[in-house]
C-alpha cells in the first residue's frame, strides 16, 4: 500500500478490518466517533455488519451477541460510554467471548472535556468491571501503531477468548500521520479455535491444554448454554466450590501462562542506564524526545515504552528497576500506572510526572525529572 | 403420555438442571411449555433456535431448553439478541424477559428493538413484581398494590406493555395469560412466524412475593383470578371504561408487515458493494 495521511481513529478502523472484524456496534461519542463513521461505510462493502445502538451498554451487548454468533466484533467509545460498558466487559470475561473495546480517552470524570487528551482510564480498564477477572489492555503510541495494536487486540481476543481493551489517547486518535499500511496478506491474523468434536461431546468451558477451550458459534449445531453465573464445563450454572475455583484459576492462568506473548514492550537503552523512563501512549512520544535531549547531555537514560498496559509488565520493570537509580513515569493523569511501577520498583526512587489538565506532558517536563530538578 | 408432554421432552435438557429453580406453582414454567409447543408446531430445528434471556426468575428459563441459549445481564437481553440476530439472521431468536427486566432497566432496549423492527420474538413474563429479588414494585405493578418497596401502596402507574410495544413499532403484539395456555401457544407461534419484532405479554403471577404481600392467596387462587379477571379483546370492547379498569384484555393488538431490519441491511450491503453512499464525509464532532 502507498503511504497516506491518516488519523489514529481511521487506523483503528483499518486495523479492525484487516484483523477480520465484521461487526461493529456503537454509540457516537467524541473523540471516538470517526471509528464508527468509517466502519459504517467500510463494513458493508465487505459484507460486514454495522449498527448504531441506543447506548453503550447495548453496544457491547450486541458485540458479544454477534461474537457468540461467530463474527469478530468491535465497539469504540470514550470515558462516559466506557463507564457504561463495564458490566458487559465483566460479562465477556465471564463467558469468555472475544470482543474488542476501543476507549479513546478524554479528559476528566463525567463529561469532562471531550476533545482534550488524557490517560485517565488506565485503572478503570483494569478494575472497572466488578469482581476478579483477567483483562488485556493495549495502548498505541502512534497512528501506525494504532493499526498494529488493533490487529493485535483482535488476535489476543480470539486466541485467549477474552475481551481486549485498546486505550487510545485523544491526541493519537485525532492526529494525522503519514502511514504506510501493510498489505492485507502481510497482516498476521489469529482466529478463534473452533471445536472439532461431535456436538454431544462438546464442553464450551471444558479442559483444554491451552486453558482456552475451543468455541462453537450459535447455529453451528452445538447447542450449549452461555451464562454470566459461574458455570461448570458444560456452561450450566454452578455453586459448587470445586467448579468455581478451577474456573477462576483457569481464566487467570490462560493469561498468566502467556505473558511472554501478551506483554508487548519496547526497550531503548535500558541495559546501561541509571535512569529509566517508563511511558505509554502519546506520552511515550514526549518521553522519546526527552530521552534524546538527555542523552545529548550524556545522561545514561533508558526508555521503556509499554504497549501492553494490562497485564502489567512486571518482569520488565523489575529487571530495569534493579539496575536503575531513578525511574521516571510521565502520565496524562494524576499518577495511575506509576502506582504499578512503585509496587514493583521496591526502594528505587520513582518520580512521577503528571499533567491532567488536557495538555500533553512535554519533553521538558520529563527532561527535568530525568535530571532530578 | 399425551402428545404435547412427549414433544416437550425433546426440547428439555435432561443432563443436569432439573428440578428447576422456580417455586412450585409458579407460572413461568407454563410459559416455557407454551414456547416449546409453539416451536414444535412450527417444526423448527433445535439447532436453528436461540433463546436469550435477562436476569430474574424468568431469566432462568433458557438453561432448561435444549436450544442455543444465552442468559445475559439484567435488562439487556434484547441488545445481546440484536447482535446475535444481526450476525446470524438465519437463527430464530426468542428473547425471554421479566417485567422489570424488559421494562425498567431494559425499557430503552425494548422500545428501540421494536422501533428497528429487528426479527426477534420477545416474550415478557409479566408477574407485575420483581420476583427474584423478593417483591419490589416493577413498572407493571398495579396502582395501590403493595410491594416490599411500596409498603404503603404503589403510587406509580403501570406501563401498558402491549400498547407500548405497538407504539414503538413492533409488528406483532399479543397478550394472554398463563391460565390460557392454549391461547398463549398460539400467540407465541404467531409471534415466531412474524418476520419482524414481535412481542407476547404472558401475564403471570408471583404468589411467593406479590401474592403474599397483597393477601391474594396461594398459586391456585392467583391462577383463578387470571381466569376471572381477563376478557378477550372483543368482549372488552363491550365494557364501559369503568368496567374495563383493572381487567386483563387478551388478544392480538397489532399484526402488520413492515421491512425487517436485517433484510433492510442486506440492501445496505448491496448498495455499499455497488459503490453508492461512499461520498458521505466523516465529521467527528465535539460531543
Ligand atoms: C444491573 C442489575 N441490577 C439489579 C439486579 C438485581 N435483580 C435481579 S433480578 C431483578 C428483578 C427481576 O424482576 P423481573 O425482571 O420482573 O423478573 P422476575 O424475577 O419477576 O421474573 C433485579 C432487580 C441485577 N441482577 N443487575
Ligand atoms: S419468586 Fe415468584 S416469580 Fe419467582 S419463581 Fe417464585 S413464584 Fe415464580
Ligand atoms: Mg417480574
Amino acid at each position: 500500500m502507498t503511504a497516506r495521511l491518516m488519523q489514529g481513529n481511521e487506523a483503528v478502523g483499518w486495523g479492525a478490518l484487516a484483523a477480520g472484524c465484521r461487526f461493529y456496534a456503537g454509540y457516537p461519542i467524541t473523540p471516538s466517533t470517526e471509528i464508527a463513521e468509517m466502519l459504517s461505510r467500510e463494513l458493508p462493502k465487505l459484507g460486514g455488519k454495522f449498527i448504531q445502538m441506543e447506548d453503550e451498554i447495548a453496544s457491547l451487548a450486541a458485540c458479544i451477541g454477534a461474537s457468540v454468533g461467530g463474527l469478530k466484533a468491535l465497539t469504540a467509545t470514550s470515558g462516559p460510554g466506557f463507564s457504561l460498558m463495564q458490566e458487559h466487559i465483566g460479562y465477556a470475561a465471564m463467558v469468555e467471548v472475544p470482543c474488542v473495546i476501543v476507549d479513546v480517552q478524554r479528559l476528566g470524570p463525567s463529561t469532562g472535556q471531550p476533545t482534550s487528551p488524557s490517560q485517565g482510564d488506565v485503572m478503570q480498564a483494569r478494575w472497572g468491571a466488578h469482581g476478579d477477572h483477567p483483562i488485556i489492555a493495549l495502548s498505541p503510541t502512534s497512528v501506525r501503531q494504532a493499526f498494529d495494536l488493533t490487529v493485535q487486540a483482535f488476535n489476543f481476543s480470539e486466541q485467549y477468548r477474552t475481551p481486549v481493551i485498546l486505550l487510545l489517547d485523544e491526541v493519537i486518535a485525532h492526529m494525522r500521520e503519514k502511514v504506510e499500511l501493510p498489505a492485507p496478506d502481510a497482516v498476521r491474523v489469529v482466529d478463534r479455535e473452533i471445536t472439532r468434536v461431535p456436538s454431544e461431546w462438546y464442553l464450551p468451558y471444558g479442559d483444554a491444554l491451552s486453558d482456552v477451550p475451543p468455541m462453537a458459534s450459535f447455529g453451528m449445531g452445538y447447542r450449549y448454554h452461555v451464562t454470566g453465573l459461574f458455570h461448570d464445563p458444560a456452561g450450566y450454572p454452578t455453586q459448587r466450590l470445586d467448579e468455581i475455583g478451577p474456573w477462576i484459576e483457569r481464566v487467570f492462568r490462560k493469561i498468566e501462562r502467556n505473558l511472554a506473548d501478551i506483554v508487548l514492550v519496547e526497550e531503548d537503552g535500558t541495559d546501561a542506564a541509571n535512569t529509566i523512563v517508563v511511558a505509554y501512549g502519546a506520552t511515550a512520544r514526549s518521553a522519546q524526545h526527552a530521552v534524546k535531549l538527555a542523552r545529548g547531555q550524556r545522561a545514561k537514560v533508558g526508555l521503556v515504552t509499554l504497549l501492553t498496559i494490562w497485564p502489567f509488565a512486571e518482569e520488565v520493570i523489575e529487571r530495569v528497576a534493579h539496575m536503575a537509580r531513578r525511574i521516571v513515569v510521565p502520565e496524562m493523569n494524576l499518577g495511575q500506572l506509576a502506582l504499578e511501577v512503585e509496587r514493583i520498583a521496591g526502594r528505587r526512587k520513582v518520580v512521577r510526572v503528571n499533567r491532567a489538565n488536557g495538555e500533553m506532558v512535554t519533553p521538558m517536563m520529563i527532561l527535568e525529572a530525568i535530571e532530578g530538578k | 403420555m399425551s402428545q404435547d408432554e412427549h414433544s416437550a421432552y425433546n426440547y428439555l435438557r435432561h443432563t443436569k438442571k432439573f428440578p428447576n429453580v422456580w417455586c412450585s406453582g409458579c407460572g413461568i414454567g407454563i410459559v416455557m411449555s407454551a414456547l416449546i409447543r409453539a416451536v414444535d408446531r412450527i417444526g423448527l430445528a433445535k439447532d436453528d433456535v436461540a433463546v436469550v434471556s435477562g436476569i430474574g426468575c424468568t431469566g432462568r428459563m433458557p438453561v432448561y431448553l435444549d436450544f442455543n441459549t444465552m442468559h445475559t445481564t439484567h435488562g439487556r437481553a434484547l441488545a445481546f439478541a440484536t447482535g446475535l440476530k444481526f450476525a446470524r439472521p438465519g437463527l430464530t431468536v426468542i428473547v425471554i424477559m421479566g417485567d422489570g427486566d424488559a421494562l425498567a432497566i431494559g425499557g430503552n432496549h425494548f422500545i428501540h428493538a421494536a422501533r428497528r423492527n429487528i426479527g426477534l420474538t420477545a416474550i415478557v413474563v409479566d408477574n407485575s413484581i420483581y420476583g427474584m429479588t423478593g417483591g419490589q414494585h416493577s413498572p407493571t405493578t398495579p396502582l395501590g398494590s403493595r410491594a416490599t418497596t411500596a409498603p404503603y401502596g404503589n403510587i406509580e402507574p403501570p406501563f401498558p406493555v402491549c400498547e407500548l410495544a405497538a407504539a414503538a413499532g413492533a409488528t406483532f403484539v399479543a397478550r394472554s395469560t398463563v391460565y390460557h395456555a392454549v391461547e398463549l401457544d398460539r400467540y407465541i407461534e404467531q409471534a415466531i412466524r412474524k418476520n419482524g419484532f414481535s412481542l407476547v405479554e404472558a401475564v403471570s403471577y408471583c404468589h411467593t412475593t406479590f401474592g403474599r404481600l397483597n393477601k391474594l392467596g396461594p398459586a391456585v387462587d392467583m391462577m383463578r383470578r387470571l381466569k376471572e379477571n381477563s376478557v378477550t379483546k372483543s368482549a372488552a370492547e363491550k365494557l364501559s371504561p369503568e368496567q374495563r379498569a383493572g381487567v386483563i384484555v387478551r388478544g392480538v393488538f397489532c399484526d402488520e408487515d413492515r421491512p425487517e431490519y436485517t433484510a433492510l441491511y442486506d440492501e445496505v450491503i448491496q448498495r455499499a458493494q455497488e459503490g453508492a453512499g461512499a461520498a458521505v464525509r466523516t465529521t467527528g464532532g465535539l460531543g
